[in-house]
């Protein structure tokens, strides 16, 4: 079993998302180093597009974390609903 | 659909609807539409003539409409997105230059860094740009193409908004103000500068595999986190700003490289012999241009984020491994040689600050021995042997220094086909025996630092015997003359300010005037 | 930290770079645009010749019969380096939205005659397959042009033509009742329909058109001139007085887009065929050709729209406005 992750701004920007992942990933684990925030997970890191709009309180899409990525590791799948990273392995 | 509307003073007549149905499109559906469905098959002109770079390489594709588009970014999006970062990026970088915002980094030290990054660096950027350009023209798949366009696009970026960030030090500080005309003719340029030549000269999927795939997903952890951590470390607020604003696109290229050595994988498998030559190639290269990260880390930094080693093991090898476990389905596995940099993490960056310490009177930046309690935090990174090895070597030029006799040589280096550092790498198992490795080809013989350099060249050899190699043009004259004065000159070196020691330098005094105003304002 | 000395005068050592201070003649203060653009591309000491060309260098002035003392004269008039540029279409691109936004909520398309929108469908959907091509020989371009001044901006329009192939394609699916049907059947038109064929012959022919700066002469001043022309000028004026006013709304963002594109074009075609004879009688000779071409392989299409008669005047009102365009760069 590897670890995925997402690297994300530790910004205000970025705090609903941050708040979104730790929520639906309860196995994950988050790294704070200045101005960015690293999540690690075992296998597969998932981002829902409702639970980040329940921490914002507006509509988001997916696509907009294109603002808060850093970097990340593993296989991308996304759709409408949610952003998803995995290992194949 | 055809349907009845009432339409005053018309009366009724049939229209067509066109916005009665509202169906939502998923993004995935959208994004296919908008992208995919623009690419046709060319029959005026054959397709083999309109794509012409694909076929030579020897990568079988079965199907083009099998690649999976990593993020489903319409143009739309981009432009928005992009134009966001940047407006926040710029905000940033006028507030450092009306500031002064040089001025709060820890010490003059510091801009070296800087001048290694914008000289040997941003200008990659731009062949990233221009190499992304040939793929985003070459390759018969609308999603890739678009992909690689975009990160044409970015690489543009990232170049240009480097040169906009360290434009405010290169104001007040050396060895910036010839960046370009450096990167084209300094001799340890020619390591980054080969690197990215190398790249862009071969075809377009050997370049998704080197740059896309080895290099972003692989290596540029290793490249940008030093840089920007260092940044961070050491008070220069502007470069942190672009380097984490540049990153942001590097998670869509990471993705971008994995998914096109996927799918090549996927597509035959003749192509995995061939593609794993390329990540053995193209790792042992990367890591070689490493090297000059790994002594920025080490030497460079006035106040240190981790150790060459450090980096090394969370960047590489945790992070490398789950990548390799991943496609070894395809049969892919780890790099040839990759057990090489294990064996020289603890000597890699004190050999290369060697070089630069002896030949510092052609370098564009400074140098400097390090202090006692610099070498007390080596020693505790590199464990006894550092101690044992290298501790006096900087004692005894310290002497030198003493006495008033600071050691430069003066005799040219022999180079590295490959690598083009100069050959001072010593053997992975020995560390007093310095490396050396050749091959004859056409009846000449060539030199090599190491077993992945030489394993490169003798799987191209028609390729690197082109290879520029600085200290062989100086040789041939074409380097503005044989006197070094005469080659500073042509490198856009100026002497006794660009060049040699830190301790005297143009630098170190702007430096002590800021500290002693500072010393004023706050007395 | 830095608020201790900020009140103290710091004075630079330099204004800029030293290569561009050799450009403006002197140390001042330079734009951004400078900056980011002057002497961005590196022109010696390639280690390798490219596996996919070794005839040429990896950069090479040799892809052109185009002959320039410095190919940095090939300025972007509109001064876009990568900010400007995102943050200029950004804006404009929002615009568009609501513009789309606006004839979807108060459905403006539902207020056009059938047998127009399918005059619009058949005139404006297979274009954005044209975009495409334009996109494709703007990185071509960007590739295997020589110079940042020239290959940023020919970057820029890379990212424009797939921009516009897009923004048609959202107005394919708009005319297609949010399905991709619409925008099927255009491809279907592109690829097989006799009208078209002659604009996809031109367009296919482009790709393998090997001369960098015909290509560029080709693509974005010949047969935009005429494409674009027959959508915003004679096709959007027909839309209008039938009626189908939210097509030219649509097609705002393409229009105040291709002037935009065209002030870079013409300065670039200005300059250099200013450089000298040789230049200009290349430059003269490839517009001509192309222009001409592209006007035979329009009428067709400029028939259906407009009808015989209708069609063959705006051929040549677009045929006489190229004309004067080239005399005004200095064409011959
Ligand atoms: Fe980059
Ligand atoms: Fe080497």
């Amino acid at each position: 079993m590897s670890n995925v992750s997402i690297t994300l701004h530790n910004n205000d920007e970025a705090r609903g998302l941050i708040a979104a992942i730790q929520k639906d990933n309860p196995n994950s684990v988050s790294h704070v180093y200045p101005g960015m925030v690293k999540i690690d997970c075992p296998d597969r890191i998932v981002i829902f597009r409702e639970s980040v709009e329940l921490e914002i309180g507006r509509s988001w899409t997916v696509n907009e974390i294109h603002l808060s990525l850093i970097s990340l590791a593993g296989n991308v799948d996304e759709d409408d609903d949610y952003f998803a990273i995995h290992w194949n392995h | 659909m055809r349907m009845m509307i009432i339409l005053p003073f018309i009366g009724i007549i049939e229209r067509e609807t066109t916005m009665n149905v509202q169906k939502k499109i998923s993004l995935k559906d959208r994004y296919r539409i908008l992208t995919r469905g623009l690419d046709w098959e060319t029959s005026y002109q054959p397709m083999g003539k309109v794509f012409p770079d694909v076929g030579f390489e020897g990568i079988k594709i079965r199907n083009w409409d099998d690649f999976n588009d990593p993020f489903r970014l319409t143009m739309d999006a981009y432009w928005r997105f992009q134009a966001e970062k940047e407006r926040k990026l710029y905000a940033v970088l006028d507030s450092f230059s009306q500031n002064n915002g040089q001025t709060a980094i820890t010490d003059g030290r510091y801009v070296n860094t800087l001048k290694l990054f914008l000289t040997g660096i941003s200008p990659d950027e731009y062949m990233a740009h221009r190499g992304f350009a040939h793929v985003g023209r070459q390759i018969p798949n609308a999603g890739l193409r678009i992909s690689a366009q975009m990160q044409a696009l970015d690489e543009l970026r990232h170049a240009q908004t480097q040169i906009h960030t360290i434009g405010q030090y290169n104001k007040h500080f050396s060895g910036l103000h010839s960046f370009r005309r450096m990167h084209d003719r300094v001799w340890y340029l020619s390591v980054p500068k080969s690197f990215f030549d190398d790249a862009v000269t071969a075809g377009p999927f050997e370049y998704m595999v080197a740059i896309g795939f080895s290099f972003e997903y692989v290596l540029t952890n290793l490249l940008f986190v030093p840089f920007m951590s260092g940044a961070a470390y050491n008070g220069d607020m502007a470069t942190v700003t672009f380097g984490f604003s540049a990153q942001s696109d590097e998670a869509r290229h990471m993705t971008l490289g994995l998914e096109a050595i996927k799918f090549i994988l996927e597509q035959h498998e003749d192509n995995v012999p061939i593609v794993q030559h390329w990540i053995d190639k193209w790792f042992w290269r990367g890591y070689r241009v490493l090297t000059l990260v790994a002594m920025m880390m080490d030497f460079m930094l006035p106040r240190r984020i981790m150790s060459w080693k450090d980096a090394w093991d969370i960047y590489f090898n945790d992070a490398g491994g789950a990548l390799f476990g991943d496609l070894a389905r395809y049969g892919i596995t780890l790099p040839k040689y990759v057990d090489v940099p294990a064996k020289e993490v603890n000597r890699l960056s004190t050999e290369a600050w060697s070089i630069f310490y002896q030949y510092t009177h052609a370098a564009a930046f400074h140098t400097w021995l390090p202090t006692d309690q610099e070498m007390d935090w080596l020693s505790a990174s590199y464990g006894p042997d550092w101690d044992r090895l290298y501790r006096p070597r900087f004692l005894h030029w310290r002497q030198m220094e003493k006495e008033g006799h600071r050691y430069y040589n003066n005799a040219l280096p022999q180079l590295c086909q490959v690598c083009q550092i100069p050959m001072a790498f010593t053997e992975p198992d020995d560390p007093t025996r310095v490396a050396f490795r050749d091959t004859v080809y056409r009846g000449e013989r060539y030199h090599f630092c190491s077993d992945g350099c030489k394993n490169i060249f003798d799987h191209e050899p028609e390729k690197y015997v082109q290879a520029w190699l600085p200290v062989h043009q100086i040789f041939q004259g074409n380097c503005g003359g044989a006197s070094l004065d005469q080659v500073l000159d042509w490198y856009g070196i100026e002497k006794g300010v660009d060049n040699m020691d830190y301790a005297g330098s143009p630098d170190e005094r702007t430096w002590k005037e800021w500290e002693a105003m500072r010393g004023r304002v706050a007395g | 930290m830095t608020i201790d000395i900020k009140t103290q005068v710091i004075q630079p050592k330099r204004q800029t770079f030293k290569h561009v201070a050799d450009r403006l003649g002197g140390d001042r203060a330079a734009s951004r645009y400078e900056e980011a653009t002057f002497d961005l591309q590196p022109d010696v000491n390639f280690h390798y010749r490219p596996l996919w060309a070794p005839q040429f260098e990896q950069f090479d002035r040799r892809r052109t019969a185009i002959v320039m003392r410095d190919w940095y004269d090939l300025k972007d008039p509109r001064q876009y380096y990568y900010a400007t540029y995102n943050i200029a279409r950004a804006r404009q691109q929002e615009a568009a939205d609501s513009a789309m936004e606006m004839v979807e909520r108060r459905r403006l398309l539902d207020v056009i005659p059938a047998d127009w929108l399918e005059t619009v469908r058949f005139c404006l959907l297979p274009l954005r397959h044209y975009e495409w091509g334009a996109n494709l020989n703007n990185a071509a371009i960007t590739a295997f042009g020589w110079g940042a001044a020239l290959t940023a901006a020919s970057c820029f329009a890379m990212g424009d033509r797939l921009g516009m192939a897009q923004l048609l394609g959202r107005i394919g699916l708009l005319l297609g009742g949010n399905t991709e049907t619409a925008l099927i059947a255009a491809k279907t038109r592109w690829v097989e329909d006799p009208a078209w064929q002659g604009l996809r012959r031109m367009v296919e022919d482009s790709f393998v058109t090997e001369d960098i700066f015909e290509l560029f002469v080709a693509q974005n001043m010949a047969m935009d001139a005429m494409v674009l022309g027959l959508v915003h000028d004679h096709f959007g004026a027909e839309c209008d007085r039938r009626g189908a006013t939210a097509i030219p709304l649509l097609l705002g963002f393409a229009a105040e887009w291709r002037e935009d594109n065209a002030r870079w074009v013409d300065h670039v075609v200005r300059v250099a065929a200013a450089e000298g004879p040789e230049n200009r009688a290349l430059i003269s000779r490839w517009a001509a050709d192309w222009s001409a071409r592209a006007a035979d392989a329009l009428a067709p299409v400029a028939t259906h729209v407009l009808g015989t008669a209708g069609g063959a005047r705006a051929m040549e009102d677009l045929g006489g406005r190229f004309a004067e365009r080239m005399v005004r760069l200095g064409l011959a």
